[in-house]
């Protein structure tokens, strides 16, 4: 009998499900493209059948770090761009969590931009969703990793110097094995690329686009997007590394000229996660760790018995 | 010199093999029924440079490296030498030599590896042998090893040469090399053993030093241990199964041997991209529901401030170490320091707190490793095992009964889902995990994947069920109630027994307080005081946060003066003492040491009756006196 029962108790579960029952209410903006990200994951929760307890959101600071107050599961607020290391060290200690992880853009590509290609590199079986809205929010409207060159900000007064991080080349090349680019204003798509990256055994980057209205009013997400696996003139392969890197430079050129494109850009089913890397070379036990806490039956080794020779 | 004990020095170049000969050397004393303790000194650099480790071998217990030492054993640079004959980096070729003449006693004795050195290339050595009384062995330790094996079983023929000179037993080192080498490798070694015992048998007067190993027997089966050992052997049997780290000197050591051991009990080990996400890591597996660990050193310390911080105010457990080395920034990588204490106890913003204890030796790191992850998991709050360079490096005989401990595996205040069943919950329908009702301050916890506990940790002030919340009543019930654990878990340690570690007469005039590392250093140097009728004695603290007030203020009432030993520039645990207290300024004066050497006995002795007995002035710039705030 396992100490964890919520997980994988395999029900029916309704949307609803996953909204507290009373307080907090969202202090997200009216019109902001948030709520976009958490009516897609409360769809995708149920869609995948998860019970709330089975899954831990981790967020980081910002707008986007308040997602898991407003969803209801597990739920870790860490800080500022260190939602990654707090979220694949959970997923580690007990496999059977659904984990996911989210924040904003500056927190997931500035602030915590080394744990993003870390984490991207090692293909922790994980999904993170990057609430890309090209500023800073919470603190008010400063130029963010992802603001296009020439963006002027209050500490930025006579405009952005720096080009802005390419999200997606980013996370191919720092070894993501699932990566897609979604949009608040499309909720169904970002429900299914929600599923599907949940499902997915690796780490599963999701650059969610999320419109800004009170302090990003310029930026082009609110334009209609272009769904690049269904419209004919961008047919390509995703799951071929040269084709998704040739369709995510395209696309990481042209988002701030105010053409939008979303959909599945890599799908690499055929690299291990790295827990599965771990399990093959020894490195982590078959069991999840966390339950060993409550077996009672289980013998724990001591240091007396098992190491103390070799000091003797 | 006298047969009491042989202080052996055996140095070379990095990379010269001077740690592992001089392990089993200290092993082999050991099963011999001696006690023995190590002292390490190297640079920062992989091959060559200058190192040396002494191996204090003696029939009683020994606390600390002693003052100088009695033999030396020079090997060459051999790895400083590149790939063409005799071609060296730089000139450092005599420095196992040259470097070590200025601590060796008189009367001692010098084996220096002819093959390598030449003493031409020292200015005055032949007037220090003759002013000082060494034996000198020149001996083609390096010819020898080449004729029966390879140039670097030199250390096999330096180790016989010890054996021959200090009548030690050749079989007792012989048994542990077949204990730990394969045949292959171990017959040749056993002729350069024989060959380089029976040159000094046939070509010296083996007898005219008076230097050798006495006899000594011990009660009961001994272990060699160093500090970095006992910290992770502690935190294995505690059921710590999960340590994320970033290499940095000194705490590399216990990474490194965690990382080894995890695997083999079905734990996890993880080397990260940095510190943050190295403690951060460690947070998430406690979350999730498992015993973990982190540390660093000083300067990767500084980067865990932020998820200690997180623990704290989301009340996870989570233990880490920090191993201290002399700063500010990089400061010396290799050499000891105890300048952390306050960055330890002080860093992280807010009115943040956390447990802090520091051990003074491999059976203390053993015993409050275990306690840091006990206080960590039932008080749900971020514990410290704070040491440093020294006593993580140094090896010393530890019973092997002090191990002989049962596990626990226990994750202390946390909840089962039958009692979740009837655990109050908020309105939103979580679990109330932060609840001000708590014993002790402590509210216990659910974990992930439990039915009926979900709830939510965050690094923001927070409700009962982890809402969010700048609500000014829950505030202050929420900072009140994580003050509180504090307060319990100061009377928790109270009824703790040996902690902290009294020493010396009961009745004494005078005591010196002092913590980690220079404990044992300390307990030799009142050993020695009340031996020439000083009375003094010593309290040495382990538990730096929070602090034993009622004890240390009774030791300093019980005394006229106290003296604070401890090896930073700024004298930390004395301002840490007189912070605590609140008074005694005018009885606490310190006697510091910062060069990146730790104290010998013999520098307590004399800072002692210098600067309290006779008030007069330290000479030279070793070690310095600050005087009580009434001088």
């Amino acid at each position: 009998m396992s100490a964890f029962s919520a997980i994988g108790e395999h029900a029916e579960h309704d949307r609803n499900e996953y909204t507290p029952g009373v307080e907090p209410q969202p202090t997200w903006c009216p019109g902001c493209g948030d709520f976009g990200v958490l009516k897609a994951l409360k769809g995708a929760a149920a869609e995948l059948g998860l019970s709330p307890e089975e899954m831990l959101v981790c967020t980081g600071i910002g707008c986007s770090g308040k997602l898991n107050s407003y969803f209801d599961s597990y739920g870790f607020h860490t800080i500022h761009g260190r939602s990654l290391p707090i979220a694949r060290a959970a997923k580690l200690a007990n496999p059977g969590l659904t984990v996911i992880a989210a924040g904003g853009d500056g927190d997931g590509y500035g602030i915590g931009g080394n744990h993003f290609i870390h984490t991207a590199r090692e293909n922790h079986d994980m999904t993170y969703i990057v609430f890309n809205n090209e500023i800073f929010g919470l603190t008010k409207g400063q130029t963010s990793p992802t603001s296009p060159k020439g963006h002027k900000s209050k500490t930025q007064p006579h405009g952005s110097a720096k080009d802005p991080i390419r999200p997606l080349s980013m996370s191919l090349n720092a070894g993501a094995s699932y990566i897609a680019r979604t949009a608040a204003v499309n909720p169904n798509q970002a429900k299914d690329i929600i599923v599907e990256a949940v499902e997915h055994d690796g780490f599963s980057h999701i650059d969610f686009l999320t419109q800004c209205p009170t302090w990003n009013k310029d930026a082009k997400q609110y334009v209609p997007y272009i769904d690049v696996n269904d419209s004919e003139d961008y047919e390509f392969d995703n799951t071929d590394r040269n084709e998704a890197s040739e369709m995510m430079f395209e696309t990481e050129n042209v988002l701030n000229e105010g053409t939008v494109l979303t959909g599945r850009y890599y799908v690499d089913e055929d690299r291990p996660s790295y827990q599965q890397e771990k399990r093959r070379i020894g490195e982590i036990p078959e069991e999840p760790l966390a339950e060993r806490y409550f077996d009672e039956e289980y013998e724990w080794e001591r240091v007396y018995d098992t190491f103390l020779d070799k000091h003797k | 010199m006298t047969d009491d004990e042989l202080i052996w020095r055996i140095a070379g170049g990095s990379g010269d093999g001077i740690a592992s000969t001089s392990q089993n050397f200290a092993k082999a004393l050991m099963r011999a029924g001696l006690h023995v303790f190590t002292h390490r000194h190297y640079p920062s650099r992989i091959r060559g440079g200058h190192t040396y480790t002494e191996v204090r071998v003696s029939a009683d217990p020994v606390r600390s490296r002693g003052d100088g030492y009695n033999f030396l054993l020079a090997l060459g640079d051999s790895f400083a030498r590149n790939p063409q004959e005799n071609a060296y980096y730089g000139n450092e070729e005599v420095k196992p030599l040259s470097e070590n003449l200025d601590e060796l006693d008189e009367g001692g004795v010098i084996v220096y590896d002819s093959g390598l050195l030449d003493t031409d290339d020292i200015p005055d050595f032949d007037e220090r042998v003759e002013e000082n009384g060494w034996h000198v062995y020149d001996i083609d330790l390096r010819t020898i090893a080449r004729d029966h094996g390879r140039e670097v079983m030199r250390n096999t023929a330096g180790v016989a040469v010890t054996c021959a000179i200090a009548d030690i037993e050749p079989q007792v080192i012989k048994s542990l090399m077949e204990d730990s080498m394969p045949e292959k490798v171990f017959e040749p070694n056993m002729s350069v053993f024989d060959d380089a015992y029976d040159t000094v048998r046939e070509e010296f007067d083996a007898d005219a030093p008076d230097v050798s190993v006495p006899a000594g027997e011990h009660d009961e089966e001994q272990v060699l241990i160093s500090g970095s050992d006992a910290i992770a052997y502690g935190a294995l049997d505690e059921g710590c199964r999960f340590i994320a780290g970033y290499p940095m000197t000194p705490w590399t050591e216990v990474f490194t041997i965690m990382s080894q051991n995890l695997p083999e009990v079905g734990g996890i080990s993880e080397q990260v991209e940095d510190e943050i996400a190295a403690a951060a890591l460690a947070v998430g597996a406690s979350h999730a529901g498992v015993k973990a660990m982190s540390g660093s050193s000083g300067g990767g310390f500084a980067l865990m401030s932020e998820p200690l911080g997180l623990a704290e105010m989301t009340e996870t457990p989570v233990v880490l170490v920090e191993a201290m080395r002399a700063g500010p920034s990089t400061g010396m990588p290799t050499k000891p320091e105890q300048a952390d204490l306050e960055h330890v106890l002080y860093t992280s913003q807010g009115d943040s707190h956390r447990v802090v204890f520091a051990p003074s030796n491999a059976e203390e790191a053993y015993k409050q490793t275990r306690r840091a992850f006990q206080i960590a998991y039932e008080y749900q709050i971020p514990s410290i095992v704070l040491y440093d360079q020294k006593n993580g490096g140094e090896l010393q005989n530890v019973p092997a009964s002090v191990f002989d401990e049962e596990p626990n595996a226990d994750l202390g205040s946390i909840i089962t889902e039958a009692e979740l069943e009837d655990a109050p919950h908020d309105p939103s329908g979580k679990y109330n995990r932060f609840q001000h009702e708590g014993e002790k301050g402590v509210s216990p916890r659910s974990i992930p994947g439990q039915a009926g506990g979900r709830y939510l940790a965050t690094g923001n002030e927070h409700m009962p069920a982890g809402h969010i919340s700048e609500d000014p009543d829950n505030r202050v019930n929420q900072v009140n109630r994580r003050m509180e654990k504090m307060e319990a878990i100061r009377a928790d340690l109270d009824g703790d027994e040996g902690t902290n570690t009294h020493y010396g007469p009961e009745e004494a005039e005078y005591g010196i307080l002092t913590f980690g590392s220079q404990q044992g250093t300390v307990e030799e140097a009142i050993d020695r005081l009340n031996d020439e009728s000083h009375a003094v004695k010593m309290l040495g603290v382990s538990e730096m946060a929070p602090f034993p007030v009622e004890e240390v203020t009774a030791f300093v009432e019980s005394v006229d003066q106290v003296l604070v030993v401890e090896m930073n520039a700024s004298a930390q645990f004395r301002g840490l003492t007189q912070k605590e207290l609140g008074r005694y300024g005018e009885k606490l004066s310190s006697l510091l040491k910062y060069n990146g050497n730790p104290f010998e006995p013999a520098e307590i002795v004399d800072g002692f009756v210098t600067s309290i007995v006779e008030d007069g002035t330290l000479p030279g710039h070793e070690t310095k006196f600050v005087p009580a705030a009434s001088d």
